[in-house]
């Protein structure tokens, strides 16, 4: 910061100006139109040096840049105002773009803007200084209400899902109590609203919410409170940083959502409130369900309920069908048919067992009676032996002793018989112990 | 609001809940289930004429910080 001058004696320049504004000293009396007595204001402005020089520390308020790129705000601390000009072309060269709360050092020179009567700072220099007063005692009330668990997340309160009635508190003129009432309207008709109309700036504000705020605990039957102003400086949304406020919200019975200023204001009544809304519409929003989505639930319920009977019916005629399956199989009817399948079966098995049997035995008759007929006498007869009978008892004579000298015999070769007589032995039988056939049975 | 012995819309509203889950659990007889249905089906329309009908009434306390503190009809200020 460049020294600071020393302010010149009054009496050295005075006379100089006042020749300047050729006055009228006439008849005693001095009067002067208004553009002479601003425009004498201005030429003491323009011809201090301090003024036309100057840096000054201090919060940005109510910054606004004009179409033209031109930029106006308020210059202040917890005592006083200084409203400042930035032209655009300096805009453009300032160290530190400002915004509203922001702490800045500015440099320019002040001067008198004769046409509204008033004094501004023509800046042209913008530094970024320490934070704010404000904000700094911001901070502070904000760490100690912190510490003493104001805003502890383990007592912020659930809302209630579907509020019967909801009590706003914020001013009852204004686009805040209107946005609040339409989207309450929109969304949930159902819900009886009850203003407590409060101012919500001013040093009258504080008191004011607080009383509101109790005054709705003292009804019986609010079940959420909507603590609510629309968007304005630091300044403006102050009372929602107001101590009592924030204590007043902490105390309350009901739960509070806050919806302050705008998306990026955050008061310490947001902080202490059960929900933070980013504006009054989204607190109203927050308060209450939609009825659209309620209706769009109600009817899938409708659909639920159907689909289930429809289950239910369709799992109870399974299960009838089932049943009647079983029945079938165990009827007595079932039990005769599996038992006259079974019979079949076994007629079928005992058939071609009985077949087999069959097959096997006339296989092995055929066999026997090849091996029979290979052992038949009559076989041996074939090959050119005799058989030789007693006529009279008919018994094949098989040894000498069985053959008395001039009994008769029948002699039976392989194509018939012929009879003949014995008689006695000529020499020694050539085929000794020859066996017939007829001696094996 | 006005009928105090109404059921409220929450009121009906959880009942149809809680109708839908007992009857999606299946555990009833078909008696029991008929019924459910039926209630269920009366509650959603209850609930969905409860949404119609609904006229959203808006009002003020008046004498705020006073002993006497009264209700009225919110009339927006300019």
């Amino acid at each position: 910061m460049p020294d600071r001058l020393v302010l010149p004696s009054r009496s050295g320049t005075f006379g100089f100006l006042l020749s300047r504004l050729r006055l009228r000293y006439d008849s005693g009396m001095q009067i002067l139109t208004v553009t002479q007595v601003t425009g004498y204001i201005s030429t003491l402005f323009d011809a201090d040096p301090l003024l036309q020089d100057v840096w000054v520390e201090g919060e940005v308020s109510n910054f606004y840049q004009s179409g033209a790129g031109h930029a106006y705000f308020t210059l202040k601390d917890s005592q006083a105002q200084l409203r400042c000009v930035v032209w655009r072309t300096q805009m453009a060269r300032v160290e530190h773009q400002p915004a509203n709360g922001d702490a800045v050092l500015v440099h320019g020179r002040a001067a008198v803007y004769e046409a509204q009567g008033s004094y501004q700072l023509y800046v042209d220099e913008i530094k970024a200084a320490g934070a704010g007063a404000l904000a700094q005692q911001l901070e502070a009330l904000k760490a100690r209400l912190e510490r003493e668990g104001l805003f502890a997340p383990e007592r912020k309160r659930f809302l209630p899902v579907f509020p019967r009635s909801i009590g706003v508190v914020t001013s009852p003129s204004g686009a805040a109590v209107r946005d609040i009432l339409h989207v309450l309207k929109r969304r949930f008709p159902i819900a009886q609203v009850i203003v407590a109309p409060t101012r919500v700036q001013g040093d009258e504000a504080p008191p004011q919410i607080v009383a509101a705020i109790q005054a709705l605990n003292a009804c019986s039957d609010i079940d959420v409170i909507i603590v609510a102003r629309g968007g304005g400086s630091l300044e403006e949304l102050w009372a929602f940083n107001d101590e009592r406020v924030a204590r007043a919200v902490f105390a309350s019975r009901i739960p509070v959502i806050s919806g302050v200023g705008h998306e990026t204001d955050w008061t310490i009544c947001d902080w202490v409130a059960d929900v933070r809304a980013p504006t009054p519409s989204a607190a109203a929003e927050i308060a209450v369900p939609d009825q659209d989505e309620l209706r769009q639930q109600t009817e899938q319920y409708g659909v639920g309920l159907r689909q289930a009977m429809v289950q239910l019916l369709s799992r109870l005629r399974a299960s009838a069908e089932h049943s009647r399956t079983l029945l079938k199989r165990f009827s007595p009817r079932a039990t005769v048919d599996r038992l006259r399948m079974s019979l079949q079966m076994l007629e079928q098995r005992l058939t071609s067992q009985q077949k087999h049997r069959l097959e096997l035995s006339s296989r092995l008759l055929s066999g026997s009676l090849a091996r029979l007929r290979a052992l038949s006498p009559l076989a041996t007869l074939d090959r050119g032996y005799a058989v030789v009978l007693q006529r009279d008892t008919g018994h094949i004579i098989a040894s000498v002793s069985q053959a008395a000298p001039g009994s008769a015999i029948d002699i039976r070769v392989r194509d018939g018989h012929f009879g003949a007589e014995v008689q006695p032995p000529t020499s020694t039988p050539r085929a000794r112990g020859h066996r017939t056939p007829a001696s094996r049975r | 609001m006005a009928d105090k012995t109404a059921p409220s819309f929450e009121e009906s509203f959880a009942q149809l809940e809680e109708v839908v889950r007992q009857l999606e659990r299946g555990e009833l007889t078909l008696d029991e289930s008929m019924a459910l249905f039926e209630k269920g089906i009366k509650l959603a329309q209850l609930c969905e004429a409860k949404l119609d009908k609904a006229e959203q009434k808006v009002s003020q306390l008046v004498g705020i910080g006073s002993d006497s503190i009264t209700l009225a009809t919110f009339e927006e200020k300019d």
